[in-house]
């Protein structure tokens, strides 16, 4: 499978501590990877890294073959906005605006006008199961409801790669498998790939497949055959 | 698929709902909880045999037709009572597979071999079977999904245990091989 994502030999280190130490990883197109670890093992780290968030101390970042690392901080902005897609564990949504104005936010920094992101925001309530939502503030949706906005809010630009943090560790067990549930559904279903971040095994479970982050360097795992 | 020790509570269970042939009640016993494992129709019909004996179910006359017996059998009040407590009483824990990882593990750090790429490797087949039931429970009917979230959480308190051990190792196998 062609990678989209690659990273090679990363290292970080914030002051005396590395955060990671070598790590390697390659995600390829349409693929859903969960990115595990204990806390601090420096999964988040490899996340922004990949997402170009942090420039990696050493080693090299490859997005469809392009150095991500060495690209200018506004080349680098320029790909997030318009490759890429977000989703955090909580306080994503911008208060004052709508739920539907916050799902159109980065069709409008991308320069659609308003009234088409509006149009091509609308949709993703239905598909979510949020219809009549729009109109509401984040201060008036729940925890899943608000992370089923930001979920919207990551894929309504039909990003390449979709990167989710924790996406679901503020949300109870059902209200957590419902957003897994879409997020997978919704990035299958355009062709995006989804890399995840997270150290529950029920949401990596819904991932074609895992990397262990342990002291900074990351693992990907194969189980082999079962003994009966 | 229910343990078969279970296999007479949950006859009455269903008897429990409502009067029943044998061949109704393996119908929905197979349904329900077999699981792709049938119960066979001799099973069926010497479990009734026993709650009958034991006074726990009671068997009309045999009713006119064709092909196998056909009695209705009906719940008695031991029966109900019988069945009332085994709902009401929790289900002993059973660490089983618990036992199996720790003796793995323990041998692999007595002997010097890589307890870590072991448990790696453990926890990818645990995470494949995750992935399976995962995949199980979307667009199934409701207990299907019920299962599966029963599998998936026992999967998942065996992963949290192969984490922390891992986290562990290195004082586990001082403790071992001194």
């Amino acid at each position: 499978m062609t990678p989209v994502i690659e990273a090679r030999d990363l290292a970080l280190a914030f002051g005396e501590t590395p955060a990671l130490r070598g790590a390697s990883l390659s995600v390829g197109a349409g693929e859903v990877l969960a990115i595990m670890g204990p806390s601090g093992s420096g999964k988040s780290t490899l996340l922004h890294c990949l997402a170009g968030i942090l420039v990696p101390d050493a080693g090299e970042v490859l997005f469809n073959g392009q150095r991500l690392d060495s690209m200018s901080e506004a080349r680098r902005s320029a790909l997030r906005r318009d490759q890429f897609g977000f989703v955090f564990q909580f306080g994503q949504l911008v208060p004052e605006l709508t739920a539907e104005e916050n799902v159109a936010l980065p069709l409008l920094l991308n320069g659609v006008r308003r009234g088409a992101a509006l149009a091509q925001a609308r949709p993703w309530f239905a598909r979510l199961g949020l219809d009549g939502m729009e109109n509401r503030r984040s201060g008036e949706l729940s925890g899943g409801q608000a992370q089923r906005v930001a979920l919207a809010r990551g894929l309504v630009a039909r990003p390449q790669v979709l990167f989710a943090d924790e996406p679901t560790g503020a949300l109870d067990s059902l209200t957590g498998e419902q957003v897994m549930e879409l997020m997978v559904a919704a990035a299958r279903e355009q062709g995006t790939t989804v890399i995840l971040v997270t150290h529950e095994p029920r949401v990596a479970a819904y991932a074609d497949r895992e990397a262990i982050v342990r002291d900074g360097q990351a693992r990907t795992l194969s189980a082999g055959p079962v003994a009966p | 698929m229910v343990l078969p020790m279970s296999v007479p509570l949950t006859l009455l269970g269903l008897l429990e709902r409502e009067p029943s042939h044998g061949y109704d009640l393996k119908r929905d016993y197979d349904s329900l909880f077999g699981r792709g494992k049938p119960l066979p129709y001799g099973q069926v019909y010497a479990t009734l045999g026993r709650l009958a004996r034991d006074g726990k179910v009671m068997a009309g006359e045999a009713e006119p037709g064709d092909g196998p017996e056909r009695k209705r059998y009906v719940i008695t009040e031991t029966g109900a009572t019988e069945f009332e407590t085994w709902l009401r009483d929790p289900v002993a824990p059973e660490p089983n597979l618990q036992s199996v990882l720790f003796t793995k593990v323990v041998l692999a750090l007595m002997l010097g071999r890589d307890a870590e790429q072991y448990l790696d490797t453990q926890r990818a087949a645990h995470l494949r079977r995750m992935r399976e039931l995962t995949e199980l429970r979307r667009g199934g009917p409701l207990v299907d999904a019920l299962l599966a979230d029963h599998g998936l959480f026992h999967l998942e308190a065996d992963l949290r245990w192969i984490d922390l051990t891992v986290a562990r190792l290195d004082a586990l196998a001082a403790e071992v091989r001194a």
